[in-house]
């Protein structure tokens, strides 16, 4: 257990730091702020709503998630294997779960930061009124969990293939459908033909519906118990495309 | 301290590696010699748990690298095909954190950074990024990472492939140096390499086991030539594998 932790923390440190040695994180969280920034104030209308929350500001986050989350994840994987360092890292005494936990975990750690750096806007909102900053520190719990998950699908699709940009759209395009699941561009594809509890099963799967009531400031178990199982799911699976993919 | 038994590697129909057996043991060099795409990569990447065969097994000091692969893997040091590395990195972070995967600690630790920076003269590069590195420096940083840990064996594919005669005089110097208490495995289709460094040759053509025996025997067969017996050996066996495929 010790050893395995030793383990995912250096995997972890050297993937978090080559984030920093390229210009990759400078440009990812300046135009993470910048587009949350824009979006809040002129989409969301944070001034003219006239109420002191963060409403406008954290309904955007999941849009702005489907497009930059899964940039951040598509080189988990695609890269080290077009540059062969995956061969590298996985005959090192370290077994496939822990190097893709450590690899995950560095990418959350990172969109952590950025979120992170969003905090000018809560000084703003409390300066300018009297928030309920419960609902604001949840709202940021959810907000992370989602990256979480929107991660550990990217993370899983980056896996499959050894090109950044397939995995950036197949990454976009399977979380579009986690994020609109329980509404009816997604389920339509199945109501036609689908027994109703599969329908349901697939609408209670929505990022959206577990998000928002997250954002509202409950934070209830099964939203958490959700985003736990999503993450958990898919870097699971994650680990069994890297053992397919060395086999073949 | 290296055996494999029946290792076998299938795409498809296609046999990479087709039931290969043998046993190796510290103090020997042993050179791989093949065509290209005879299987010396695919054999070493079964070996160090890269790829899973598809029949047989390999053991590195008594531990089996499909049933018990992480013990079998602290014992090895590899250089994979080509040496790859993490680009944005520098040789120093890079070290640092094989290091840290090989659990060393303490004294220990900067003893073995020091001592294999020295020994591939990686002074002068330690703080510049990998990508940045000539082809030399960058398959020195490779190798540096191979002999971090002091492995028992030392399995390193084509560890020469594009340098000068210069760095591949250093690198051989390397292995000779080194091999006194170790096991290397190199493989190469460069014969003048096998005359150099190596105690042991085999040549492997369309995944079998050909010839196994010192260099020196070897081209005694070959009538003083070691490359005659190469081309003899390694053509006779194509036409075979041709009908098969």
């Amino acid at each position: 257990m010790k050893n395995a932790i030793r383990m995912i923390g250096a995997v972890f440190r050297r993937e978090l730091a080559s984030y920093f040695a390229t210009p990759v994180a400078y440009v990812f969280i300046v135009i993470f702020l910048m587009l949350m920034g824009a979006f809040t104030f002129y989409l969301g209308n944070f001034y003219e709503r006239g109420q002191a929350d963060l409403r406008p500001f954290f309904d955007f986050h999941p849009w702005l998630y489907l497009f930059l989350v899964p940039a951040i994840a598509m080189r988990l994987w695609a890269e080290e294997r077009k540059s062969g360092t995956v061969e590298l890292l996985m005959t090192l005494p370290v077994t496939p779960w822990q190097a893709v936990l450590g690899k995950f975990l560095a990418a959350w750690a990172f969109t952590g930061i950025a979120l992170a750096l969003t905090f000018p806007i809560w000084i703003t909102v409390n300066y300018l009124g009297d928030p309920d900053n419960g609902v604001i520190l949840a709202a940021y719990i959810g907000s992370l969990l989602m990256a979480g998950g929107f991660l550990a699908i990217g993370s899983c699709v980056s896996a499959f293939t050894r090109n950044q940009v397939i995995a950036f759209i197949i990454g976009v395009v399977i979380c579009f459908v986690f994020l609109l699941a329980g509404f009816p561009l997604v389920l339509d594809l199945f109501a036609g033909w689908a027994p109703q509890v599969v329908v349901d099963g697939i609408a209670s799967l929505s990022f959206l519906t577990h998000f928002a009531d997250i954002s509202r400031g409950v934070i209830d178990l099964r939203d958490l118990v959700y985003f736990a199982l999503v993450i958990g799911t898919f870097l699971y699976a994650n680990t069994i495309v890297l053992g397919w993919k060395q086999a073949d | 301290m290296l055996k494999t038994e029946g290792l076998t590697k299938r795409y498809g129909r296609h046999t990479v590696v087709d039931d290969l057996s043998f046993e190796c043991a510290a103090g020997e060099v042993l050179g791989f010699l093949g065509p290209n795409g005879a299987g010396k990569s695919t054999t070493m990447k079964m070996v160090t748990g890269f790829v899973e065969p598809s029949a047989g097994t390999a053991s590195v000091c008594g531990h089996d690298i499909r049933s018990d692969t992480l013990a079998a893997q602290r014992r090895l040091g590899y250089l994979p095909e080509g040496a790859p590395l993490y680009a944005e990195m520098t040789p120093a972070s890079f070290l640092e954190f094989i290091a840290d995967v090989r659990g060393l600690g303490g004294d220990h630790r900067r003893r073995r950074l020091d001592e294999v920076i020295e020994r591939l003269q990686l002074g002068p590069v330690l703080g510049q990024s990998i990508d940045t590195l000539s082809k030399g420096f960058k398959r020195r940083v490779g190798l540096a990472q191979a002999i971090l840990h002091d492995p028992d064996v030392l399995i390193l594919d084509e560890p020469t492939d594009g340098l000068d005669p210069n760095q591949k005089h250093e690198v051989r110097e390397l292995i000779r140096s080194m091999a006194a208490d170790k096991l290397i495995v190199i493989s190469t289709h460069i014969l003048e390499e096998v005359d150099a460094v190596c105690t042991r040759a085999m040549i492997i053509a369309d995944g079998r086991l050909l010839v196994d025996d010192t260099p020196a025997a070897l081209a005694e067969r070959g009538g003083g030539s070691l490359e005659r017996l190469f081309r003899e050996v390694t053509t006779a066996a194509a036409d075979p594998a041709e009908d098969a495929a």
